[in-house]
């Protein structure tokens, strides 16, 4: 079945590679850089939050989730920079690979991407905080390294 | 070529990226003036003259879509070519954007080369 043709309140099963590849296209074009896949979710997946809300056809949310220190090498990595002259820019960058990557994976969806907007992007720092969704849904998730540190990319649909 | 570009949009990191892109493709950059959103960028055309615009969609306070509906209505800017760099890429997104007076159209993530094909043809014309 083609996947306009299917209900669209759940994540679906072939959405995790679309995901996945979303994301390395993003890293790849925009940052130069490859990622590596972390197969277990880390138990503390870092200190900034970007967040794009999803509405039309798709609600929800689109989520980036990374360290600070991957934050300053996206940042680096975007502009050209050295990693110590990155200031307050470190928020907008994460909050432009969240949009970029948000788009990138609506557009591979196809039909029912297009039937969907997005936000401009939130950004949340903080120490120990936890992101919910308060309605009831489904997600995937993906888990990479960038230079070493994690980064997480999650896309929750609210039902 | 040697030109004065203004590009529109709300990420300052996505401005200097533009502008990098740009200059990869082998432009000349006289001068390039920043805004954050469609009104911003309607302010910096009303004191200067730009060769090119680049522009954002999904924007706050003025959309970029909304920004080219009324710079159509500006006799002096009118006539100056706008790029559309935007996530949102469905035909819809597209037809939109040309309908409003948009010359040209470059989903992110984009490469600098991709930014050379569909602004360098523009300039040209």
């Amino acid at each position: 079945m083609p996947l306009t043709n299917r209900p669209a309140c759940q994540v679906r099963e072939d959405w995790g590679p679309i995901l996945e590849s979303a994301t390395r296209e993003v890293f790849g074009m925009m940052l130069g850089s490859d990622l590596e896949p972390v197969v277990e979710p880390a138990s503390r997946p870092g200190e900034v939050t970007a967040v794009v809300g999803l509405a039309g056809e798709l609600c929800g949310a689109f989520i980036v989730r990374c360290t600070v220190r991957a934050a300053l090498s996206m940042t680096s990595a975007m502009l050209g920079i050295d990693e110590e002259a990155v200031t307050d820019q470190a928020w907008d960058a994460v909050g432009e690979v969240c949009n970029m990557t948000a788009g990138n994976f609506k557009a591979k969806l196809g039909g029912i991407g297009d039937r969907c907007m997005l936000s401009v992007p939130t950004i949340v720092s903080g120490a120990d905080y936890t992101v919910r969704s308060l309605a009831d849904g489904s997600a995937t998730q993906r888990d990479f390294l960038f230079r070493g540190e994690r980064v997480s990319v999650c896309v929750e649909i609210h039902m | 070529m040697t030109i004065r570009a203004l590009i529109v949009d709300d990420s300052s990191v996505m401005r200097k990226i533009v502008e990098r892109s740009l200059r990869q493709a082998g432009l000349q950059l006289q001068q390039v003036f920043e805004a954050g959103n469609g009104v911003e960028a309607l302010q910096v055309l009303a004191q200067n003259k730009v060769d090119l615009i680049l522009s954002d969609i999904n924007m706050p306070v003025m959309d970029g879509l909304e920004f080219v509906r009324q710079l159509q209505t500006l006799a002096d800017a009118r006539s100056t070519p706008v790029v559309m760099i935007t996530t949102e890429g469905s035909e819809s997104h597209v037809m939109q954007a040309l309908s409003c007076g948009a010359k040209g159209y470059i989903r992110k993530p984009f490469t600098p080369d991709q930014v050379k094909e569909h602004v360098v043809p523009i300039l040209e014309n």
